[in-house]
């Protein structure tokens, strides 16, 4: 109640935009901010103005009504929308402390100020002070004065303390408060809130005070304020239309002095017919006539453009998430076009920036073959060519599991080693439940595999690690972890058995641990080199295990010489390695272990595809060098050939400026780099949150750039989130072209916003990336149908329409304009005012509507085959301002004709009875059906697949063209609206005449026959990539499927399968750290430094970022 | 099967039309259908143009004009006096019968009947028979709406204003009898116009539905004494007026003035012999530097005379042709795809 006075906002969020009976205004206001419509009430108005009016009103006012209310019920049905995703956040329940007792309140009844319990993987109803321990890997801590208050109702009911803290703002990633209790003051800082949209886990509850409700809330603070993205067709448009205004002005200014000109010469003494109006004189009336021009020629002016551009950017979304080429059935999830606006954009990529987890790989790492004692055991068969294989495809191969169950004793120890040798956390929440914690996702799958061998890792203490060997329990003394580091790249465990035996077991790398091996392993060593080199060659991940017996006062005095070491104060990293590498040496070699980061299906294939596709990939990844740069080889974006393996890494600037130099007298023609791997690994210091990256710093973006766009292939490794957003934008910046971003996790969102198109990895555990993501499917190798089926598709069809569409308002608007040269200046319409109106929204609606949902050149198989069809997109060669031009004078020519061919002919002419045809209404008529004709065949020519619903549509549109303009002229029409119908008669008058279907004919063969010409004569002379593939579409069968070719690496290259970055054996064997395991609750890892969420990203997702309307979908 | 399908709810239809796999014709321009289909339409023109040219040649126009410009001219004396009914004749000599029917027209040239204006003042719902538009005439008809003693001007308006008011007598003289040359005024106007658009009040006599309202200013006789001869070719439905409120799209057009009524010796048409037009002057083009003609032509399947389409066909379709050929070299010396 104390805070009810302060009147915080409450947890109600509100993103809907009106209710009911402010829909109709403020929509209204909303559509008119926007220029057509101004432009259109504009019109309106002066239509309104008899002087000027050349156009009944109706005209304008039909196509503003429609655009309007399509405009408005698509803004109603999305509030709507908006509307009940507010309802279903605000309902939801949550725990709230209220009177001594937990009561199950809505969302919206929460209170600044309210205690509240929350649950595991439930989500954050608003912003609060975290009361309870939550660990992960973006820990979350409790004040200690709280955290002793645990889940006890009375004490937290009895909890009386005051925050204060910085008012709401946007900023995820800062906090400021403080908390005072009894007196003392106690800091908060982010590190003790939980955001709105967090997910908690790892623990099963915990209790928060409530700091920010609804709209103070970070992330409410945070939507809203997405970027609207446009597409480039969208610009250009934008840019077109300011130039059909000035293009709109000179003409009418033309028409202008051409009437005074008139006026001067002929209407000055026609007046004895046709009287001035009374006050107007010659000038003034002369400036009148420009605002009648501007009003008839409005077609000009692309009104319903807009309106139908987003009707067929729906279309071609709907055609995405419908597409079950799209559709991943394991998890149930078709591919969903989240933006709409967007789609032609797809197909005019030229930059891939991918995440590497989760969205090249499954980061699924599976213990997939080994060598043991220099036999190697392992799946044979190579499934990599099927398809349809499983990917959850395991080890199967019995004989080693007989082998360990016979008691082999190398195999044994194999297993033994496996299910010590590691630094992996145990949690057991249930008796027999066992779940595994572990810095990498490689440790974990070999203790797994060594689990399933019956050599169970169970649980460990600082000192003791309890193994289950083949169903009976071991307990091992732990004397001593040699942990690993990226010099080392090995690590080892020191352990007294039972019987007390004392055994060295270390696991790293083949090159370092073959240096330390006991000479008698010679022969064994060269078996497991070569089994290695398979697995190398398979791109699987290895490690060589081997172990050494150790003499108990060797070890008495080696450790005595650790402690010292481990506790020096001078040289202690130097000392420790000295006597790590004392200790590790004459090993006995026990064998090899390979482990697969799974890929995705379908990577190397589709990145193959793309790479043809003349897209650039470029791998941002949080990794190390080595881990990203063994994906780029498994997926194929590195290959053997590729020799000039380019890497950039320094720590400071200096050092990038002059890394890029390796050789150090380059050529300034530098040879093109086959492929370069940019790293920004910097040393690590964590107190330091503002990782500088050099390479991005102002004055080395272009060189980091040039020298990028140089590779065929970029990866750049270590690079933070901040930092994924920054490479995307440099090269949006600097290369103007279209970027697309990929990526599944929360580290993703920030370059996933950045790029022009960003794409999610949906299906997974985390929906961060989906969310504010633009296009989202379930795998990676979905993005080459996505881009070169669909993207390309909608950037033809996109491009067809523009094109066609300007067209089409050209020729009907300069009709009018060389109509003006024999009207006098007048602004007299050469077309019935019926047929302006209909022109755009029902004559020529549908058939074009018809093209651009349903054209494509060649099908889906063909476009697969031939990725080189997508170039075209990338230079946007389709619909440029040359291609515009183009348009203009297409459309200029078919006016001309369309005009001068029926004036021509109808000079003088009569019907074949003798009366009357060139009166206005006749010839209106004329020329209406012979533009209708032209740009209805223009569009059959420029369609390339015709449909049952092409075909529908033309002929429909065809017929009511003559059904409704006999209808208008009809009789019962005039009889019922008189003046609205004055043409009455003239399609009967002028239709049952040769000599008007001859016309006819005439100019729209003369219209089209040159296209015809012009374009047979390019196919033959210059064809183009289409022409080419659909030629051989129509001559040659579809080749099937292409082999999918077993993807081997003939190569030594190998990667180790560690995490790369420094382990945490310390913290294993620190006693702290350990000291919570007896209170049972969820296994704990202090804040450690920044690698491990390099490593293991899709951990922690913060949903706080994404925009609105992103949140309610989720929601 | 309830858990099956649960599994895959949100698996998309595997429709033709969801798949985009919706069967198609895809036709592409081949040499085998573009340049046959260049030939035949080429042919096919030519073909069409010689019809049509061979049709034109085969009408007969006579084209007088009677603007009076020059000194020697017929009318120039009519056309520079200001008197009413001036009377002025045109002579002309047919060596041979001219093929009936034979429609006699009047033209007009540099009169812009076109001019947004002019063609909007007018008023439907009068010209309709509307009585309550008699009396409040549309405000588009502005000037022509009310006199100068506000009494509302039926018909109203600058078309109707302006109705061509110049007269034609036709005589034929044959060995020296002078003979007149029957001329029928009926039904040279559009039926929907004489039917449908234009009525006069259902009000007897006609006269009557007048009252309280004054004749354009430039007419000398009010609309229901147009024609004194025929009762019923009175008011908004006489056929001149109907002919001259359908205005014309072009500012040089012709009207029909009458039809050579074909009865007697005008049987066939025209025959060979000495005629004169007797014209009653009255319309002013001069000031605006139009000119006035008469015309007699008859007609064909597609109408009068018009040698413009025959040629555009000969021409177009020839460059078919020509434009076949052109392609046919282009496709031989080049034919892609095989160069790959």
């Amino acid at each position: 109640t104390f805070n009810l006075s302060f009147r915080y906002a409450n947890n109600a969020i509100k993103t809907s935009k009106y209710n009911i009976f402010t829909f109709l205004p403020l929509n209204l206001f909303e559509q008119f901010k926007r220029l057509a419509n101004a432009y259109f009430l504009f019109l309106l108005i002066l239509e309104l103005i008899p002087q000027i009016s050349s156009l009944s009103w109706i005209t304008t006012g039909f196509a503003l009504i429609v655009v309007l209310s399509i405009t408005g019920v698509k803004d109603a049905i999305d509030d709507i929308n908006r509307h009940k995703c507010d309802r279903q956040v605000n309902n939801r329940k949550v725990d709230v402390l209220m009177d001594g007792q937990l009561k199950n309140e809505k969302w919206m009844n929460v209170q600044v100020g309210d205690i509240v319990k929350l649950g595991n993987n439930e989500f954050e109803a608003s912003e609060r002070n975290s009361v309870q321990k939550e660990t992960n890997l973006k820990v979350k801590q409790a004040l200690t004065v709280t955290g002793e208050l645990g889940d006890n109702i009375e004490a937290l009911a009895a909890f009386n303390g005051e925050v204060r803290c910085e008012p709401p703002n946007n900023r995820l990633d800062k906090f400021k408060g403080t908390l005072t209790v009894n007196g003392e003051r106690y800091a908060l800082d982010n590190d003790k809130v939980l955001l709105r949209g967090c997910t908690l886990r790892n623990t099963e509850w915990c209790f928060g005070l409530v700091i920010f409700g609804g709209p103070d809330s970070k992330l409410i603070q945070n939507s809203g304020k997405s970027m609207f993205k446009r597409t480039s067709i969208d610009h250009l448009t934008n840019i077109l239309v300011l130039c059909i205004f000035g293009f709109l002005a000179s003409m009418c200014s033309i028409l202008t002095i051409g009437n005074a000109i008139w006026e001067r010469n002929e209407g000055s003494v026609f007046t004895m017919f046709l009287p001035r109006e009374p006050g107007i004189d010659a000038p003034l009336a002369s400036f009148l006539i420009f605002w009648s021009y501007v009003i008839v020629l409005n077609a000009l002016i692309p009104s319903s453009l807009y309106v139908s551009v987003e009707f067929i950017r729906l279309g071609n979304s709907f055609f995405i998430d419908w597409d079950r080429k799209m559709y991943y059935p394991k998890n149930d999830t078709p591919a969903q076009a989240r933006t709409t606006t967007l789609n032609e954009e797809l197909g005019q990529i030229k930059y891939i920036f991918s995440d590497k987890t989760g969205t090249l790989t499954q980061n699924i790492m599976t213990f997939n073959k080994c060598s043991i004692n220099g036999k190697a055991y392992g799946e044979q068969v190579d499934f990599s060519w099927n398809n349809l294989a499983d990917p959850k495809y395991n080890f199967h191969d019995h004989s080693l599991v007989e082998m360990v169950r016979s008691g082999n004793p190398e195999t044994q120890e194999f297993f033994r080693l496996l299910s010590l040798c590691h630094t992996v956390m145990p949690e057991e929440k249930k008796e027999g439940e066992l779940s595994y914690q572990a810095q990498s996702p490689d440790e974990g799958a070999l203790v797994t595999a060594a689990r399933n061998f019956g050599f169970v890792f169970r649980s460990r203490t600082p000192e003791t690690i309890t193994v289950v060997e083949m169903g009976r329990q071991v307990i091992y003394e732990l004397l001593a972890i040699l942990d690993f580091n990226n010099m080392r790249k090995r690590m080892s465990v020191i352990v007294r058995s039972p019987e007390g035996k004392l055994t060295l077991y270390c696991k790293g790398a083949d090159t370092v641990i073959f240096e330390r091996l006991h000479p008698s392993c010679n022969k064994l060593m060269e078996v497991t080199t070569d089994h290695l080199n398979e697995y190398a060659g398979d791109g699987l991940r290895t490690l060589v295990l081997a172990y050494k017996d150790l003499n108990e006062n060797y070890m008495i005095d080696w450790k005595q010489r650790h402690h010292e070491a481990s506790v020096a104060m001078e040289g202690r990293e130097e000392k420790l390695d000295e006597l790590y590498e004392e200790i590790e040496k004459d090993m006995m070699l026990l064998g090899a272990t390979a482990v697969e980061d799974k890929l995705q299906d379908g990577v190397p294939q589709t990145i193959e595809q793309l790479a043809k596709a003349d897209i650039k990939i470029w791998v941002l990844t949080g990794d190390k060098q080595e881990t990203a740069e063994n994906i780029g080889y498994s997926c194929n974006m590195l290959r053997e050939e590729m020799k000039d393996v380019f890497v950039v890494s320094a720590n400071t600037a200096e050092g990038v400026k002059e890394d890029p130099h390796p050789q150090g007298a380059r050529p300034p023609l530098w040879e093109p780099l086959h492929y370069g791997v940019l790293t920004d690994d910097l040393t690590p210091i964590p107190s330091s949150l503002h990782h500088q990256a050099f390479a991005l710093e102002k004055n080395l973006r272009l060189e980091l750039l040039r020298t990028a766009c140089m590779c065929q292939t970029v990866i750049c490794c270590r690079v933070t989130p901040l930092q994924k957003a920054q490479v995307v934008q440099l090269v949006k910046k600097y290369k103007q072209a279209v970027t697309l971003a990929i990526g599944d996790g929360a580290n993703d969102v920030s370059m996933i916003k950045a790029a022009h198109i960003g794409v999610g990895i949906s299906g997974q555990e985390g929906m961060q990336a989906v969310l504010s993501s633009d296009y989202s499917f379930a795998q990676f190798r979905y993005l080459q149908r996505l881009l070169l089926v669909h993207g390309r598709w909608s950037y033809i069809r996109m491009c067809k329409f523009l094109g066609y569409f300007f067209y089409k308002n050209f020729t009907f608007t300069l009709v009018q304009f060389w109509y003006a040269f024999f009207c006098g200046f007048s602004a007299q319409t050469v077309y019935d005012e019926w047929f302006i109106t209909f022109y755009n929204m029902v004559y020529t609606a549908l058939p074009v509507l018809g093209m651009c949902l349903f054209d494509q050149d060649v099908n889906d198989r063909w476009s697969l085959q031939h990725p080189e069809l997508y170039a075209p997109g990338q230079k946007n060669q389709y619909f440029n301002k040359k291609a515009f031009v183009s348009y203009l004078i297409h459309g200029c020519y078919c006016s001309l004709i369309i005009f001068f061919i029926p004036w021509a002919s109808m000079n003088d002419a009569v019907r074949n009875d003798g009366k009357d045809i060139v009166s206005h209404p006749s010839f209106a008529f004329l020329l209406q059906t012979c533009l209708l004709a032209v740009v209805h065949t223009q569009l059959c020519v420029d369609t390339y697949y015709w449909t049952a619903v092409n075909h529908f549509f033309v002929l429909l549109s065809t017929i009511g063209y003559f059904a409704i303009s006999v209808t208008m002229y009809s009789n019962g029409m005039f009889y019922v609206f008189t003046s609205s119908f004055p043409l009455i008669g003239a399609a009967r008058n002028t239709l049952n005449q040769p000599i008007v279907w001859l016309t006819i004919f005439l100019t729209f063969l003369l219209c089209i026959l040159p296209v015809v010409a012009i374009r047979f004569i390019f196919i033959q002379l210059r064809p183009t990539i289409n022409d080419k593939v659909r030629y051989k579409m129509r001559t040659e069968e579809l080749p099937g499927p292409a082999p999918r070719h077993l993807l081997r690496r003939r190569s030594t290259r190998s990667g180790y399968a560690f995490s790369h970055s420094q382990g945490y054996g310390d913290l294993v064997t620190s006693r702290k750290f350990l000291m919570k395991r007896s209170t049972k609750r969820a296994p704990l890892f202090t804040q450690t430094d920044s690698s491990i969420f390099q490593n293991q990203p899709q951990h922690y997702r913060t949903i706080a970022e994404e925009a609105e309307e992103s949140q309610s979908h989720k929601l | 099967m309830v858990k099956q399908e649960s599994e895959s709810a949100n698996r998309p239809d595997n429709t033709a039309f969801t798949q985009q796999r919706l069967p198609a014709w895809q036709p592409i321009l081949s040499a085998g259908i573009v340049i046959p289909g260049f030939v035949l339409i080429g042919l096919a023109f030519i073909g069409i143009g010689v019809a049509l040219l061979v049709t034109s040649r085969s009408i007969q126009v006579l084209e007088l004009d009677y603007t009076g410009d020059g000194n020697g001219s017929p009318c120039s004396s009519c056309s520079q006096s200001t008197t009413v009914n001036c009377k002025c004749s045109l002579n002309f000599t047919l060596d041979t019968l001219f093929q009936g029917p034979v429609f006699f027209y009047y033209g007009l040239s540099n009169y812009f009947q076109n001019y947004r204006r002019y063609g909007a003042s007018k008023d439907d719902n009068q010209l309709y028979g509307d009585l309550s538009y008699f009396t409040s005439p549309s405000s588009s008809c502005s000037p022509y709406d009310y006199d100068g003693s506000k009494n509302p001007i039926v018909p109203c308006g600058s078309i109707a204003n302006s109705m061509f008011n110049d007269t034609f007598t036709l005589t034929r003289t044959v060995s020296g009898k002078t003979d007149s040359v029957p001329l029928d005024g009926k039904g040279i106007a559009w039926w929907t116009d004489y039917n449908v658009k234009y009525r006069n009040p259902s009000v007897t006599p006609l006269k009557n539905a007048f009252n309280g309202t004054v004749k354009p200013i430039d007419w000398a006789k009010p609309a229901y004494e147009l024609d004194t001869s025929d009762a019923s070719n009175n008011g908004f439905v006489n056929q001149d007026f109907l002919v001259w409120m359908r205005r014309a799209a072009l500012p040089n057009f012709r009207k029909l003035y009458r039809r050579i009524d074909a009865s007697g010796d005008y049987q066939n048409g025209l025959p060979a012999g000495n005629y004169t037009i007797d014209i009653t002057y009255n319309y002013p083009v001069r000031v605006f530097n139009g000119a006035k003609k008469v015309v007699f032509s008859n007609v064909s399947w597609m109408g009068g005379k018009n040698e413009f389409l025959g040629i555009a066909y000969l021409v177009i379709g020839s460059l078919c042709v020509v434009m076949s050929v052109v392609m046919l070299i282009v496709y031989a010396k080049f034919k892609f795809p095989d160069e790959e």
